[in-house]
């Protein structure tokens, strides 16, 4: 089977970080008859346009045996691994309250992980500002987890392109997929505007358009595009190393070795504005409500010129957890999509847990049995 | 973007006289390493960006994107146009945070 005959034991549909992810652990266990279609480019999606969190705090406990395992046993020596500095920083995650409501909210969130065996804890807003100096006195209290961490999502996300591309791994980009087909009974033909493409099995990772990709073999699942945007600033001198979120949801973000703060968040109204899925473009109230919501936290930062600002979608899932499950109804298919905008941190434990549903028929190192693509039920 | 097939390099990287020559001036991306890259599999004009960071410094790859799009083109044996551009970015000079945060009261007092 080769790129010649479009024909290859395993397609994998989208070009991100789940793709190549799942690639390189492929063709680590010398599974590398294996290609990749892409519509854009490796990582145009979430996959380099997220603010690089490498978090189990404040996560559903559904997809936390993921992160656990990723900062437990891949993040630390991921560098390595892949033999490029991916800038993984553990330093630490704070996510910060301003009031009591918040902090109810950090409560509840510590207790759900706690009884799951994650390492978080509530501390006052004293506590804080020691570990984050620059924070402000408004600052009430957070919720503390020493082994989070961040790291840069494009050097991650274009290391295990390059990994899984020189261990033998096919990838086509500029093609793109328009629906899956069956062939006595399994998920066979992958067709393109390139011609069909055929596989024993086929990896759906596509993000927020992996939907209707699915919906051409008749599987469901509820996902939407919905936008957030980041600000990149100058280079800084250092001030913190922890990534740093918050319970009223204004902004998340961190200082990147660089010396730039990459800050993210949304304007509440993503829901109602006008869609540009393809252009990624930036609105005119966003950065502004992100601003606005940094100043409130880390007044030090008022001088700090913006040098550019960026949009991109992440794929919504109903349930805000996503899918990483094999179809019974379309064997063949393995579907991993709704990452809900929380999917860089796990995406090197994803990779690995898909890699052993294709060669293994299930995910046996890391649990991900509440993640399946028949939990959504209609109401009534 | 047009179809491109990527697969393993199969020749060794081959050094030219000028690969120390800076392209990207903001970050001090050379030649050398963009010719790397894209012989490592990096394809795009975006990728490219998003691994060196040529285009990513103050200037916003506007004295530098026109050069290193066409050194990756060139590389690779294709147009410039089938490798795409780098994202225009906002805003087009820098500006700072509390700029930003105060948009809407600087506009009404004006």
């Amino acid at each position: 089977m080769s790129i010649e005959t479009k024909s290859a034991s395993v397609i994998i549909v989208g070009g991100g970080i789940v793709a190549c992810a799942t690639a390189y652990n492929l063709a680590k266990r010398g599974m590398n008859d294996v290609i990749v279609l892409e519509k854009a480019e490796i990582g145009n999606g979430g996959s380099c346009r997220n603010a690089g969190g490498v978090r189990q705090s404040a996560r559903d406990v559904r997809e936390l045996p993921l992160a656990m395992y990723a900062v437990g046993k891949i993040w630390p020596t991921l560098s390595d691994e892949l033999g490029c500095d991916v800038e993984y920083v553990q330093k630490g995650n704070l996510r910060l309250g301003l009031t009591e409501a918040h902090r109810k909210t950090l409560e509840a969130h510590v207790a759900k992980s706690t009884r799951v065996g994650l390492e978080v804890e509530m501390i006052e807003g004293d506590d804080a500002r020691a570990i984050c100096p620059a924070m402000s006195e408004e600052v009430l209290c957070a919720s503390w987890c020493p082994t989070d961490g961040h790291a840069n999502p494009l050097k991650t996300t274009l290391a295990f392109y390059q990994r899984a591309l020189q261990m033998g791994v096919t990838f086509v980009t500029g093609v793109t997929v328009t629906g899956l087909r069956k062939v006595r009974g399994r998920v066979r033909y992958v067709d393109t505007d390139d011609g069909t493409y055929e596989a024993d099995q086929v990896l759906l990772c596509a993000g927020y358009e992996s939907q209707g990709i699915a919906e051409t073999v008749g599987v469901e699942i509820p996902v939407v595009p919905r936008r957030n945007e980041v600000l990149v600033t100058e280079m800084c001198p250092h001030l913190f190393d922890v990534m740093i979120g918050v319970a009223g949801g204004e902004f998340y973000g961190g200082q990147t070795e660089h010396g730039s703060f990459v800050m993210g968040g949304n304007n509440g109204l993503e829901a109602f504005c006008s869609e540009h899925h393809d252009r990624f473009s930036t609105d005119s109230i966003t950065a502004p409500s992100i601003a606005r919501g940094i100043l409130k936290y880390f007044p030090a930062l008022e001088g700090v010129k913006i040098i550019r600002t960026w949009a991109g979608y992440y794929d919504a899932c109903a349930d805000v957890v996503p899918v990483i499950d094999a179809i019974p109804e379309a064997p063949g298919l393995v579907c991993a999509f709704g990452f809900s905008g929380h999917g860089f941190g796990i995406a090197p434990a994803t990779g690995l847990a898909l890699s052993e549903i294709l060669l293994d028929g299930a995910s046996h190192t890391i649990d991900v049995s509440a993640l399946t693509y028949d939990r959504f039920a209609a109401k009534g | 973007m047009a179809k491109i097939i990527r697969r393993a390099p199969e020749t060794a990287f081959v050094p030219q006289p000028d690969d120390d020559l800076i392209i990207c001036r903001c970050e001090e991306v050379t030649k050398g390493d963009i010719r790397r890259v894209v012989h490592a599999g990096l394809s795009t004009t975006n990728e490219v960006k998003r691994w060196l960071r040529c285009g990513m410094g103050l200037c916003q790859g506007q004295t530098c994107q026109r050069n290193f799009q066409g050194i990756i083109a060139r590389e690779l044996g294709v147009s410039p146009a089938d490798i795409g551009r780098i994202t225009g970015r906002s805003p087009v000079r820098p500006a700072t945070i509390t700029t930003f945060a105060h948009e809407v009261t600087e506009q009404k007092e004006a």
